[in-house]
């Protein structure tokens, strides 16, 4: 299937430095995308190139198989980490306002704002001053406004700081129903668990460049430590002993009734091997592999890179 | 297109529906109109006829005091010590004492009064001693005064403007300053003005944090052309309604108090009628010629005099000339003004930018006495045609007649420079409001400048 967006070789100088050195990533159509990176990577450049904002020193950028164009962008909508309002306008008023500047008509805006204003029940502040808000009831209308042209591409940067637990879970159900409805979202965040919970895939920028890009289950894969957890009970052996040259046992804790042991395979042995191994002497009550976190990619890869630029 | 009208809209009605809008819209003419209405108004205040008592020992001023609306005098013959203490009692406002003095000419007195005795008063018995003394003086020297009289003159220097077609008009000096000062006040208050709350519009939408939501719906330069758009209907809109307030405020309230104006103007010319007066200003301000103003024909002619130099002054283009430098140089200041407010993240970093915009636009007004001394010497030339100056400079040039060479030329250059000053300012625009932080140097605005768009 195409891509929804590609960068294609996108490099943008600034005055003093590089903040995108050949870039390029494929964001997969209806797919949550998750742009990752430390702090001055350069994703809010990608980001604000993606919306037109600024443009690439070269490079380009195509949308839906083809070159971006300035009218595109009643086709995206933009939810930067940077945001606020009017304070001083009325909060229906201003969403309509910003709701019209994405080409919606007045009528259209009115009608798909009050259904969204519903949605969050957030009806009865259509008249209040944006200043007499919350935070997060801004971020509420904010996320709404962002939405409301329904646009095929949606770039939410840091969507859920500001929000409550409840407030987080309602925001990541409306994201999820959205993909489902069949918009392509591309999701900045340094929020790991989110990116878990929410991603089909990733791109991770550090120092301009892509390092890792990928889908999050086949990250995992590749990056998998070989580890696996047992819990069992009954064990009369030592199981370094048992187990021998090919299985180390990293780590192993004692409770009541069983133990839980962390196993790492050594190249050349698998899953398999080590329950044969095990199943004569113990009670096995479960046994998974660990995979790792995307934080753990992240930490372990960003440090990677680090250090090979030195 | 449609999108900067929803630009100039929403700049153009949060800033008419805000409560400082409306009030000033309203005070403003009120002020205005109170310059106008509060002077009648106060003379209403001192109606009553205020009596003085004269007592003159030397019986050569006495008779000199002559009644007007607004003063009654009261010769007595009685002792001043006992008039002095009872002033109110007896109705007078003031006590005139003229006592016999050793010298030939006596010029001393003494006005008791309960308060302090109101200028009108004192002005009118000093002047009116003054005058009697210096007559006295004169005859005592062997001149009569009808003769110093008939030799004070006033010169009437008509000034006519001659074009190269030979065609002559009378013009005035005065009248073309005034114009021409009003003009380019008018301008530069309005640049200043409207101007500064395009750059604190701008500076808001940065702190505010909504600019990154609007340029990913609109080109920056859309912003800011829609802001500097909207800003400037709001500053004429608010001008149209000062001076039609300020008309209506006027002309109702003067027809309220008309009779009583009416009343007032006579008095006042009561007192110019007073031979006296005539005498001691008919160097100044009425001339000699003009005694018998009453005549009908002769005011007529001064009144043909007035409104010909009224039509000397080129209005049909001056008045087009005044709307295209307004709007012109405002837009070309605003431009500048909005790419100051993106450059910084607060007002008080604004300082350094200020400045070299500010001094052009403060220069012009100051030259401009200058100007109206020499309207067609190369200072007003060169400041006229250079676009930061020209909206205040030409104003003030025009009303002098300018030779249709220079004014071409400045409305090009004015028209270049506005263009050019919108391309720099969207530049620096453009990179300016997304970012944050440190305050730019010139060498950073420079690099914006040639940023790719």
């Amino acid at each position: 299937m195409q891509p929804a967006l590609e960068a294609q070789h996108i490099i943008k100088d600034f005055a003093n430095h590089r903040a995108l050195d050949d870039v390029s990533l494929s964001v997969p159509e209806q797919q949550i995308f998750g742009l990752l990176g430390p702090n001055g990577a350069g994703k809010t450049t990608l980001i604000r190139i993606i919306n037109q904002i600024t443009a690439p020193d070269s490079g380009e950028i195509l949308f839906n198989g083809r070159p971006l164009r300035s009218d595109d962008v009643s086709q995206i909508g933009y939810l930067p980490e940077e945001r606020g309002l009017y304070k001083k306008m009325k909060v229906g008023e201003q969403a309509m306002y910003l709701a019209q500047l994405k080409g919606l008509s007045a009528n259209e805006a009115k009608q798909r704002l009050k259904s969204w204003f519903e949605k969050f029940d957030i009806m009865n502040w259509w008249n209040r001053k944006v200043e007499e808000l919350s935070k997060g009831m801004q971020q509420k209308v904010q996320f709404i406004v962002t939405v409301v042209h329904e646009p095929k591409l949606m770039i939410f940067d840091e969507p859920f700081s500001g929000f409550d637990p409840i407030n987080v879970n309602l925001l990541k159900d409306h994201i999820l129903d959205l993909k489902n409805n069949g918009a392509t979202i591309i999701f900045s965040t340094h929020n790991m668990a989110s990116v878990e919970e929410l991603c089909d895939n990733i791109a991770l920028i550090h120092r301009s460049k892509t390092i890792l890009q990928g889908s999050v289950d086949g990250l995992k894969k590749q990056f998998k430590p070989d580890n696996f957890e047992i819990v069992y009970s009954n064990g009369k052996s030592d199981l370094r002993q048992l187990l021998g040259e090919q299985f180390m046992v990293l780590e192993e804790s004692k409770k009541e009734h069983e133990t839980i042991a962390r196993i790492h395979l050594e190249p050349g042995s698998d899953a398999n091997q080590l329950i044969a191994k095990l199943l004569p002497h113990v009670n096995i009550h479960a046994f998974r592999e660990i995979l790792p976190s995307m934080n753990d990619i992240f930490i372990s890869q960003v440090n990677k890179n680090e250090r090979s630029n030195g | 297109m449609g999108k900067i009208k929803l630009i100039i809209l929403r700049e153009y009605l949060t800033r008419v529906r805000k409560k400082s809008f409306v009030i000033m819209t309203i005070l403003g003419p009120l002020l205005m109109a109170a310059l106008f209405v509060v002077p009648v108004f106060l003379a209403q205040l001192e109606g009553d006829t205020k009596t003085i008592a004269i007592v003159d020992e030397t019986g050569l001023f006495a008779p000199k005091f002559k009644d007007s609306e607004k003063l009654h005098f009261e010769i007595l013959n009685e002792d001043p010590e006992s008039i002095k203490l009872h002033l109110t009692d007896r109705g007078f406002y003031a006590l005139l004492h003229i006592p016999i003095t050793e010298l030939s000419v006596p010029n001393t007195a003494k006005l008791y009064a309960n308060g302090q005795p109101n200028i009108i008063v004192t002005g009118y018995v000093r002047e009116t001693m003054r005058k009697e003394i210096e007559s006295l003086k004169l005859s005592a020297s062997g001149i009569d005064p009808e003769i110093l009289r008939s030799i004070k003159s006033t010169v009437n220097l008509l000034t006519i403007r001659v074009d190269e077609g030979g065609n002559e008009q009378n013009s005035s000096t005065e009248l073309s300053m005034v114009v021409g000062y009003i003009g380019g006040i008018l301008i530069y208050f309005f640049i200043f003005m409207y101007g500064a709350q395009v750059m604190r519009g701008v500076i808001e939408e940065k702190t505010n944090r909504i600019v990154e939501v609007i340029v990913s719906s609109v080109k920056p330069f859309q912003l800011m052309m829609g802001k500097i758009i909207g800003v400037a209907m709001v500053g004429l809109t608010q001008f149209v309604l000062w001076v039609v307030f300020t008309i209506i405020i006027v002309t109702s309230v003067l027809s309220v108090f008309s009779a009583d104006i009416n009343a007032f103007r006579s008095s006042q010319l009561q007192v110019e009628k007073d031979p006296i007066i005539m005498y001691d200003s008919g160097g100044e301000t009425i001339q000699p010629q003009n005694q018998n103003m009453e005549n009908p024909e002769q005011i007529n002619e001064a009144v043909v005099a007035i409104f010909d130099q009224i039509n000397s002054i080129a209005f049909q283009l001056i008045l087009p000339l005044f709307l295209f430098y307004f709007i012109g140089g405002y837009l070309l200041y605003g431009a500048l003004f909005a790419a100051i407010g993106s450059a910084v993240d607060n007002e008080t970093d604004t300082q350094q930018f200020m400045l070299p915009i500010t001094v052009p636009l403060i220069l012009s007004i100051m030259v401009a006495q200058f100007i109206i001394i020499n309207p067609e010497g190369p200072l007003a030339f060169w400041l006229s045609i250079i676009p930061l100056t020209s909206p205040v400079v030409m104003m003030v040039r025009l009303p002098f007649g300018v030779h249709w060479v220079d004014i071409t030329l400045s409305i090009t250059l004015m028209i270049a420079g506005f263009l050019f000053a919108t391309w720099l300012a969207g530049r620096i625009y453009r990179t300016g409001i997304l970012m944050y932080g440190k305050k730019p140097s010139y060498k950073e605005l420079w690099k914006w400048l040639r940023y790719r768009s």
